[in-house]
């Protein structure tokens, strides 16, 4: 594969969002305190200028070439293909991507910019603490201290990685705000940047947020979907019926769908987290299938809230889907149908975790057992001769006390 | 009344050489009827102009004062419908200290920009402040407010430049708020010498009063601010006298407005 320098870095579609706005549709924005406005309409300039610029993708490209290990394979699930007896599933491995999962793609993407601004402190948020851990790898490889914010609750429910943030020379702050989940790191992270404005990068760890992030971040993980699509002409010579991911924030699925967006016969399939159930009020974590519009962390998106406009905590076993908003590209793809949006519960998710351990050899992410646990029925309802391509966004080394603890064999230790 | 009350209170300190007491506190907290109590002191204890913060969930600007305080009416059930009534109440006992909503988008969106204008200014305020609503998604709150004759309150900031400021300032009525520090509400504070110029700069630029806030903590520093601005917000405090009251046997209200008039007196003399 010669993904590195051939093709144009960022996919040019019939598809042309965001406009100059931001907006996907009704969607995205700039909604963001003043002191922050400056630093944004700076972030799109840098960002627009480094766009246009070969040197910063072919750097970028290298680092995904020897740093991350790319191209991630595209891999015939054969077992789990067997067993649902539909269409061919193939998984699109980026757990085998280092740091186990696709976060790294955004990170290397944002670290370059970052140097390229001259900014000499990064921050992140993390959920599942993926991209903690991400963040915390390209920042000790290009020598910039880190400061990752991550909820409490999810400090407890991954401490594997938050040692690794540790090792890697982070420091991680846990938040007690709220929940103490993914949206109170982000505020936290919000509220970081807007008194360290003069020296610091707000790396964002998924398609949501304030313009440019979404855009942004969809460009750095597109390569996802770019290497599939020419993947499965190599395997197949022809494109899949259907290609599937989870979403929470969404920068994964939004990865895969992007380049394929053009392809009408391409179905585009998100996943949700239903947590206990899309009928338990505040207690699942999807937006779009349980939510409605509204504004937060500086996009008009859907969100988990309430009558009154405030925002729900919402619930998923997986910390990285347990976020109650999802980015505004996929709140577009919603509103104009391109893509559809099932969803999982915790208990569904925990079933197919524990299946694809035993049939493929692989332990999936908890956010990956949610795709999973719908890739049946999809491979079913496409039917024999057809193909499926799940993105397999992370591995799920992270979530085995999770998993331990939920179907009630917990392990002693870390 | 509404942008009319606004100019009116300005014109009277104007005409006196006062600056403005600004005093913000958060609706619904400790609840709704102990921060009615509060409000409807305010004038009395010498607050020229009221900010009155409706909760919001994820307070992104706020540090942990304001976001305890939001946190603590959301708590005790405060929703919108009980901050338009607030006003209501309060309108009934004075006419002429002008009210600015000050809070985040969702809440607004949530019930629609012609709704919320229109239910605001029916109950009596006079201005709004949407800390995350910058002029680049302002447009259509703006044509509801304008509709209602009330005023969108920009802040100007320590990273606001010369250009920054024509884009910031269109639209504007009232006044402007500029944000002393970069940083969240509460926490960081700045010295009198180092807002003296910007403080200026946005007077220039939107031939509007200018009142200054974050970190004013002590009558001290809201004095000095007084005698650079045209106005003191002071916030934080307030609301941690709120907080502190919480455990005694007193009413809510006798700290926040004793602390209240203290600052208001410093303010009010501070040109003197």
């Amino acid at each position: 594969m010669s993904t590195e320098l051939s093709e144009p870095a960022v996919l040019s579609n019939s598809y042309n969002l965001p406009d100059a706005k931001g907006r996907f549709g009704d969607f995205g924005g700039l909604y963001v305190p003043e002191t922050l406005m400056p630093l944004v309409l700076e972030l799109t300039q840098a960002w627009e200028d480094a766009k246009k610029d070969e040197t910063f993708w072919a750097e970028y490209h290298s680092l995904l070439k020897f740093f991350v290990g790319r191209p991630s394979p595209l891999y015939f699930a054969e077992r789990l293909t067997d067993y649902y007896g539909g269409a061919k599933i193939y998984f699109k491995r980026e757990e085998l991507n280092h740091t186990g999962a696709h976060k790294i793609n955004n990170c290397i993407g944002q670290i370059l910019l970052a140097k390229r601004m001259g900014r000499t402190r990064i921050i992140a948020e993390t959920g599942a603490g993926q991209h903690g851990v991400a963040s915390a790898t390209v920042c000790a490889r290009f020598d910039l201290p880190c400061v990752v914010y991550m909820g409490a609750l999810d400090v407890e429910r991954q401490k594997p990685n938050v040692f690794r943030m540790n090792l890697l020379g982070a420091t991680v702050n846990p938040v007690t705000a709220g929940n103490g989940t993914l949206k109170d790191a982000m505020n936290e992270a919000l509220r970081d940047w807007v008194t360290n404005v003069h020296d610091t990068y707000y790396m964002i760890g998924t398609a949501a947020g304030m313009h440019p992030y979404p855009e942004m971040v969809r460009d750095f993980q597109t390569v996802i979907g770019k290497e599939t699509k020419q993947q499965i002409m190599e395997l197949e010579g022809r494109l899949p019926d259907a290609v599937i991911a989870a979403v929470g924030g969404g920068s994964n699925a939004i990865g895969m769908f992007h380049p394929f967006i053009d392809d009408e016969n391409v179905k585009l399939i998100g996943v949700e987290a239903a947590g206990h159930g899309l009928d338990v009020y505040n207690g699942h974590a999807a937006s779009l299938t349980g939510g409605r519009p509204g504004v937060l962390h500086g996009n008009r998106t859907y969100l988990l809230q309430d009558d009154d406009g405030q925002i729900l905590e919402g619930h998923s076993i997986s910390a990285g889907l347990d976020y109650p908003g999802i980015g505004p590209e996929h709140a577009h793809l919603f509103d104009i149908g391109r893509a559809r949006y099932v969803s999982t519960t915790d208990t569904e998710a925990l079933e197919a975790f524990q299946l694809t351990s035993r049939l493929e050899g692989i332990i999936p992410a908890l956010e990956c057992a949610h795709a999973l646990a719908r890739v049946g029925e999809i491979a079913k309802d496409v039917g024999k001769g057809g193909i499926v391509v799940l993105n397999l966004s992370g591995r799920g080394d992270k979530d085995i006390f999770t998993v331990a603890n939920a179907i009630g064999k917990p392990m002693s230790g870390m | 009344m509404s942008i009319a009350r606004i100019d009116a209170r300005f014109a009277k300190l104007k005409a006196e050489n006062k600056a403005a007491f600004v005093a913000y506190i958060m609706a619904g907290d400790p609840d709704v009827e102990a921060s009615f109590e509060v409000l409807k002191g305010l004038p009395a204890a010498g607050a020229d102009i009221i900010e009155l913060g409706f909760p919001f969930s994820d307070p992104m600007a706020e540090g942990p004062t304001i976001q305890l305080a939001a946190e603590r009416s959301l708590k005790s059930g405060t929703k919108m419908a009980h901050v338009f009534d607030l006003i209501k109440r309060f309108r009934e006992l004075d006419q002429d200290t002008p009210l600015i909503l000050m809070g985040y988008m969702n809440p607004v969106e949530n019930m629609g920009y012609a709704r919320f204008a229109q239910t605001a200014s029916e109950a009596g305020a006079d201005g709004v402040i949407v800390v995350d609503c910058p002029p680049e998604e302002a447009d259509g709150l703006t044509d509801a407010l304008d509709a209602n004759d009330m005023a969108l309150i920009r802040l100007a900031t320590p990273t606001t430049d010369d250009n920054r400021l024509k884009t910031l300032v269109k639209r504007t009525k009232g006044f402007v708020y500029y944000v002393s520090v970069a940083g969240v509400t509460g926490v960081k504070s700045a010295s009198a010498d180092s807002v003296k110029d910007a403080v200026a700069r946005v007077q220039k630029a939107s031939g509007l009063p200018v009142v200054v806030g974050f970190g004013i903590k002590t009558p001290e520093a809201a004095a000095a601010i007084a005698r650079v601005a045209d106005g003191s917000v002071v916030g934080s405090v307030l609301v941690d006298a709120i907080k502190n009251s919480l455990p005694e046997k007193a009413p809510v209200n006798t700290k926040v407005l004793e602390t209240a008039a203290i600052l208001a007196h410093a303010v009010h003399t501070a040109r003197l």
